[in-house]
């Protein structure tokens, strides 16, 4: 592809600020919780408006590019809106719309304490999320993805139970050393190289150091990157964050936070050392042996979760190793997959969590073993959680059937029939431990329950949303957003192939 | 002393600000930074013992002009370079000469920040604490500035011994006001603080035996050729280890917990931040400017002993704080810990590594002023010393936390706060430098203060059992006053200030500090 053009403009820098902008606001309107709640909604739409304003730029191939200031000599702080950070800034900013609705409505009906300070990190957490998308070099990245771990921090142990906070610690043991392992590793890279803007296809090149320190180097990305993207043994943090409000495990943990550990592996893998490099090292095979081993292994343990939220971890942790395989395996149609995955579990997965806080709020239940007839009661949440869970599974019709079949196809091409194998069992065990969802909800009966009803609009719609959101785009990916096309183009960048 | 690096920088822009600055007063500022404590140091206790009220009043004057002319100083030194005033005409190297290029220059504008916001606090913390004690606190603390910003500015090695004990007088004092048992802790400090100043004499009296003279630049150029006269190799070893002692740093740290602990906040917020420095200060001077570094830092082991006593001292510091229940004790012992990151820097002595080491100086000033600000305000407002009590505050005192918050999250060193910065530049020397497990261990320790300073937030915003008892003896709200909390803030702001714009900072003052000859990569 030919060099993208690139032209200055500050609306990618808006689009981070605006978050963090309303956070005073948010803060200042503690007593008055409709007020509160209109800045978070109008900083949502607006971030929103401004990441979908420069879709025609990125379909044209223009790179939109802000330097804000020196931020170490010879580094700059600057912002830089390329195919793949917008992809990724595009999923965050319309799922923050939809889950700021559906907050509103969890903390309303769970009555949540201290729901400012809810409000407001949640605000942080997406300035600093469009800021990990947009970062044009490596110490803005990490600027960024230091922030986003701190931010989080008060989400997680937000209910302030022992659980909640040994949860809490847990997140900050395994995060904090893995941004310790990113910083080294940064400062590593501009030691040998200088610059480290990220460049399609690596800025590395064999020529700059030894091939032990190269790897040396790629390990402490992927251990800095690689917590957050839950690849196994990093991964046990994210169980344990479940104990957060049902909203923050749907946007932060099914979306923002571990999309921005698989955001930062593919960003390390494609725009630091590139498919070059990586081969020449040869450690693409122990990534993608990880990522396989990831998504196995936590199928398997999600099926022994009695816990709603808990096997949605554990599927998240398997869905994330999808994308971070296809990054692996470096062909254009596994890049393109693992980009298509990284927008279209979102959409899945989030519809997933947003119906287990429907159920949460409505009955109090969290276990998968108690919700024995519920689809009778709440046929929405239900049917919606039905799409969802079929979509992980593989079902062709819904849109996480495109992206397993360009990463199956991805495997092959790299001569990978394994991890092929791997992917279709991977399939299999998904729908068996979603399918007994589905299934007891509708079709067994519980009489010692009252009659629930729904959850309130502020929850159902935004669930309904993304559910028929994953329906459409499983038969027409490239409706509104073009995302197949934004896949193909971005894979193409880092293989250097026309999309 | 040496011509500072990027003169034709200098010659530029000096063509651009000599009409801003008349040249006769240019040439008199090192003096005039001086004067305002002088005579603040005259008029507190004088109008003091007339009207007790007076004394915050003239204390603060005069540190602002000491600030105004610290600040015009810094700026002319960025505009013109190194500035020289000889005491009472008598001309270098027989005369006292005051020499301010862009390191003390920086150096006295950090003293003169923290010492105005310190006093601000103090005009309403030290009356509520102690009203008889107001005149005394402003007077010492005038000593012991004046002390330190001799230090600072004189080029000449008898005099800043001078200026040593002097500073040494006021921070005895300061520390003796507080607790019941500070003025034991104090006495222990006044012994160690005078062994540490003895060694440093006996360095300079081997000195003055092998040149024949007390200027600092006369004195380099001196020795710099007689590195094998075991004279200047002992000289050289003996102000290490005083140097090292003033500046608490590993094992030479024991009297410091106490001195901080049980002197009070008021005084600890001053001599925390700035103390230890200037210390760290001399000895940049002394290994950088004085002696020559190639072959006594690095034809040594000077450099590799200072650097992993240092490293012991970041570990076993932050492990102690860890250990702590007392607020002030926890960061007492973070300050042995931080100050020695500095001395990592000294030790490791490259471009990178000193930049680190004096960013570090100005960063820590600025987050320990803060937290230790923050444990008086807590202490007045709600009686709380123990890390136990602080639970529930955060709603409490909601500004002062947010200060405390943004101080202990530089401490730990999240991006892009000031506190990484510095360890970002620490981490980048060591990394050019190959010295792997200093750089690990840098980055580990901040771990160890993410540890300690977690516990304390999470006690402070998050529901624990202990709450309940405060609630019901404390009032919904017990934010400390404008006075005291604004500092707080500023400082707190300072924190993210200080981290976004580090680049500037330096680039513009921080790189051209560094001795002559040294480049930072990259500018």
């Amino acid at each position: 592809m030919d060099p993208a053009q690139t032209f200055e403009s500050t609306r990618p820098l808006w689009a981070v600020l605006v978050s963090l902008l309303a956070i005073p606001l948010i803060v200042a309107s503690d007593r008055r919780p409709n007020l509160r709640e209109t800045w978070t909604l109008l900083a949502a739409f607006i971030k929103f408006a401004l990441v979908a304003s420069m879709l025609p730029w990125v379909l044209q191939g223009r790179e939109a590019v802000c330097s804000i200031w020196q931020i170490s000599p010879g580094i700059q702080l600057a912002l830089r809106v390329d195919t793949m950070g917008y992809i990724f800034a595009l999923v965050a900013s319309s799922l923050w719309v939809l889950t700021s609705l559906y907050s509103i409505g969890y903390v309303r009906g769970t009555n949540e304490h201290k729901q400012t300070r809810y409000f407001a990190s949640f605000a942080m957490c997406l300035s600093a999320t469009i800021g990990i998308a947009f970062a044009a070099n490596l110490l803005t990245f990490v600027i960024f993805f230091e922030i986003l771990t701190l931010a989080t921090y008060p989400l997680v142990m937000h209910k302030e139970t022992p659980v909640a906070m040994a949860a809490g610690h847990k997140y900050l043991s395994y995060t904090l050393p893995a941004g310790l392992c990113l910083v080294l590793a940064t400062a590593w890279c501009v030691s040998t190289v200088g610059n480290v803007d990220f460049i399609p296809g690596g800025f590395l090149t064999s020529g700059v150091a030894s091939a032990a320190t190269l790897r040396w180097m790629f390990l402490l990305f992927i251990l800095g990157v690689g917590v957050k993207a839950g690849i196994m043994p990093l991964h046990s943090w994210l169980p344990a964050a479940m104990a957060a409000p049902t909203p923050v495990s749907a946007l932060l943990h099914a979306v923002a936070v571990v999309k921005a550990g698989v955001f930062g592996v593919l960003r390390v893998t494609g725009f630091v050392f590139g498919p070059d490099l990586l081969r020449e090292i040869g450690l693409w095979t122990v990534l993608a042996w990880a990522a396989g081993i990831t998504f196995t292994v936590a199928s398997l343990l999600a099926m022994r979760q009695d816990n709603l939220k808990r096997r949605l971890a554990y599927s998240t942790v398997g869905h994330l190793s999808y994308i971070v395989l296809g990054a692996a395996l470096f062909t254009m149609t596994s890049w393109t997959g693992s980009l298509l995955h990284l927008m279209f579990h979102a959409t899945m997965k989030i519809t997933l969590f947003f119906c287990a806080g429907a159920i949460y709020v409505r009955t109090h239940k969290e276990n998968i073993s108690d919700m024995h007839g519920i689809g009778r009661q709440m046929p929405f949440t239900m049917a919606a959680f039905a799409v969802g869970s079929l979509g992980l599974a593989g079902v062709p019709g819904i849109n996480g059937f495109i992206s397993k079949w360009h990463l199956a196809q991805g495997s092959l091409q790299a001569d990978q029939g394994v991890f092929l194998g791997l992917l279709l069992l991977s399939g299999l065990l998904n729908a068996a431990y979603f399918f007994p969802i589905v299934y007891v909800a509708f079709f067994r009966t519980n009489k010692e329950y009252p009659a629930y009803g729904e959850a309130s609009p502020l929850m159902v719609v935004p669930l309904s949303v993304t559910a028929i959101m994953s329906l459409v785009l499983g038969v027409a990916p490239n409706l509104g957003a073009h995302a197949w096309d934004l896949a193909r183009a971005a894979a193409a960048a880092v293989m250097g192939g026309s999309p | 002393m040496t011509v500072p690096a990027g003169s034709e920088t200098l010659a530029h822009h000096g063509e651009h600000m000599a009409s801003a600055f008349d040249a006769t007063a240019q040439s008199q500022l090192p003096m005039l930074v001086l004067i305002p404590l002088l005579v603040g140091l005259a008029l507190v206790p004088a109008l003091g013992l007339l009207r007790r009220r007076l004394a915050y009043p003239t204390t603060l004057i005069s540190l602002l002009a000491f600030l105004y002319y610290s600040l015009r100083t810094l700026f002319a030194v960025m505009a013109h370079g190194e500035l020289e005033y000889s005491l009472a005409a008598w001309k270098p190297p027989i005369g006292i000469e005051l020499s301010v290029d862009m390191l003390s220059a920086f150096m006295v504008s950090v003293i003169a920040v923290i010492a105005v916001l310190v006093a601000i606090y103090a005009s309403v913390a030290v009356r509520r604490e102690d009203p008889e004690k107001e005149v005394p606190y402003f007077a010492t603390m005038l000593v012991m500035l004046l002390g330190l910003t001799g230090m600072v500015l004189t080029g000449d090695l008898f005099n800043l011994y001078v200026f040593f004990e002097v500073s040494a007088l006021g921070g005895y004092a300061l520390m003796a006001i507080g607790h019941k048992k500070a003025p034991v802790a104090a006495f222990r400090y006044l012994i160690m603080g005078t062994l540490g100043a003895s060694l440093y004499l006996m360095g300079v009296g081997y000195l003055y035996v092998v040149t024949g003279s007390l200027n600092m630049d006369d004195v380099a150029a001196i020795i710099m050729h007689q590195s094998s006269n075991p004279a200047v190799q002992v000289s050289l070893i003996l102000m290490v280890i005083g140097l090292g002692l003033k500046m608490a740093l590993f094992p030479m740290h024991l009297w410091l917990p106490d001195a901080y602990t049980y002197a009070s906040s008021t005084s600890t917020a001053i001599i925390a931040p700035i103390m230890t420095k200037v210390s760290a200060y001399v000895l940049i001077r002394m290994l950088f400017f004085v002696y020559d570094t190639e072959t006594f830092l690095r034809g040594t082991p000077v450099g590799a002993v200072i650097m992993w006593l240092a490293m012991g001292g970041v570990i076993v510091g932050s492990i102690m704080a860890i250990a702590q229940k007392d607020a002030k004790r926890m960061l007492a012992y973070s300050s042995v810990a931080q100050v020695a990151y500095i001395g990592v820097g000294i030790g490791l002595g490259t471009p990178l590594a000193l930049v680190g080491a004096m960013l570090h100086i100005l960063n820590h000033a600025i987050m320990k002023s803060c937290l230790f600000l923050v444990t008086g305000s807590v202490a007045l407002q709600t009686g709380a010393t123990q890390i136990k009590d602080y639970a529930g505050l955060g709603r409490k005192m909601p500004w002062t936390f947010l200060g405390f918050t943004l101080a202990a999250l530089g401490m730990v060193g999240i991006p892009p706060t000031n506190g990484f910065f510095s360890k970002w530049y620490l981490v980048l020397g060591g990394i050019r430098e190959g010295e792997w497990v200093l750089v690990v261990l840098i980055l580990a320790s901040s771990l160890l203060t993410a540890v300690y300073f977690f516990r304390v937030i999470e006690r402070i915003y998050a529901k624990v059992p202990e709450q309940a008892t405060n609630d019901a003896s404390l009032p919904k709200t017990a934010e400390a006053p404008l006075r005291m909390a604004l500092p707080v803030l500023i400082l707190g702001a300072g924190v993210l200030v200080l981290g976004l714009f580090n680049a500037w900072l330096v680039s513009a003052v921080i790189a051209r500090a560094l001795p002559a000859g040294m480049h930072v990569p990259g500018l």
